[in-house]
């Protein structure tokens, strides 16, 4: 794994411990996860404890401590959109993918969530992919809409 | 240091500034219950048992004796009604999770709390953060963290600094109320490295 750049962000913000979340931040961007070398190395330069970044990478759901998908998606679950037929949507994604909310597939391409609302319920369906929002979605679409994705 | 008068329970009590209620009642031998209070540790207002209700400015208020600080004047009245319905409640929540605890059953005891009350979900950890603190603050090992947050919080060790630290430590096996972090721990080791453990047990 390549250190380099782990040691790039942790310098970006001159090793201050207060900086932790930031530096977890931009870690998360850049692989897509927190590696376990990635956060020891990050423990020892900011002098943080483990078990604390520990706490913190698994109480924010921002964080993962397991490799996710290259493009993540979010299909929201609220009622707005569950009226308008998310549940469709979200079976079509689940076959198109073959992983279920919360899981990662075997390529690393895509990671599944629902959310509860995405607050912008005159689009519903919303579905989120890697923070671009694509509204009025029907399954036809849903499918059409991934395939933009490698 | 000024020196601040208080009355607790109708007894009047000197303190010094910066103590806290639980720490001013105790050193005149009235007894407040606490579990996730520690005498070597920070004060962490989590357990919530502690609480007492105090008038201020001609209001009564229910604070957590254990962080609240003493003031000059200050009524504090440690076992009202009020005080004991909530304290028996927090106990029937937490006795939902280590119903078996000798130190929950001790205060149920005295509380009248019901262990059955709630619908068992025996998670035994009951988040005092005694251990986390203690191997944080005390031994500057920080072996052991919480996890996760809300109702899926947990104790959890870090298997390559238990490994090192903790087989001649274990000084936080006695603060733990409930005997769970016993089980994280040898969880931990079953898991993580079990190899040392046999290791000790064949040099003896």
């Amino acid at each position: 794994m390549d250190m380099d750049r782990v040691d790039q962000i942790i310098d970006k913000h001159r090793g201050e411990a207060s900086s932790l979340i930031q530096v977890l931040l931009e870690i998360q961007s850049e692989y897509h996860w927190l590696p376990k070398e990635a956060v020891q190395r990050v423990s020892e330069k900011l002098q943080v404890p483990l078990s604390r970044i520990q706490h913190i990478a698994t109480f924010y759901k921002a964080f993962s401590l397991v490799p996710k998908g290259r493009h993540e998606v979010h299909i929201c679950m609220g009622t707005a959109c569950h009226v308008r037929g998310a549940t469709r949507v979200l079976d079509t994604v689940q076959d198109l993918t073959g992983i279920k909310p919360g899981e990662t597939d075997m390529d690393l391409k895509f990671s599944l969530e629902t959310v509860n609302c995405l607050g912008c319920c005159a689009l519903g369906p919303v579905i989120e992919v890697d923070g671009k929002t694509h509204g009025k979605m029907s399954p036809a679409e849903t499918a059409g809409v991934l395939k933009n994705y490698e | 240091m000024s020196e601040i008068r208080l009355q607790i329970d109708g007894k009047e009590v000197k303190a010094r500034e910066g103590m806290t209620v639980l720490e001013a009642a105790r050193s005149e031998g009235i007894t407040i219950p606490t579990l996730c209070h520690h005498e070597k540790l920070e004060p962490f207002g989590g357990c919530r048992i502690c609480i007492v209700e105090v008038d201020v400015r001609g209001w009564t208020r229910l604070v957590v004796s254990c962080i609240y600080p003493v003031a000059e004047n200050l009524v504090v009245r440690t076992r009202t009604e009020k005080v004991d319905r909530i304290r028996k409640m927090i106990l029937e929540l937490l006795l939902a999770h280590a119903p078996d605890s000798p130190d929950l059953q001790n205060l149920a005891k005295t509380y009248g709390a019901d262990r059955d009350r709630f619908e068992k979900e025996a998670s035994f950890c009951i988040h005092c953060g005694l251990c986390v603190r203690y191997c944080a603050e005390v031994k500057k090992k920080d072996a052991v963290g919480f996890i996760d947050r809300g109702i899926r919080k947990e104790i959890s060790f870090i298997p390559e600094i238990a490994a090192k630290e903790c087989w001649n430590c274990k000084e936080c096996f006695p603060l733990c109320p409930t005997s769970y972090l016993q089980a994280a721990y040898v969880l931990t080791e079953a898991l993580a490295f079990p190899s040392s453990s046999s290791e000790a047990v064949s040099e003896e």
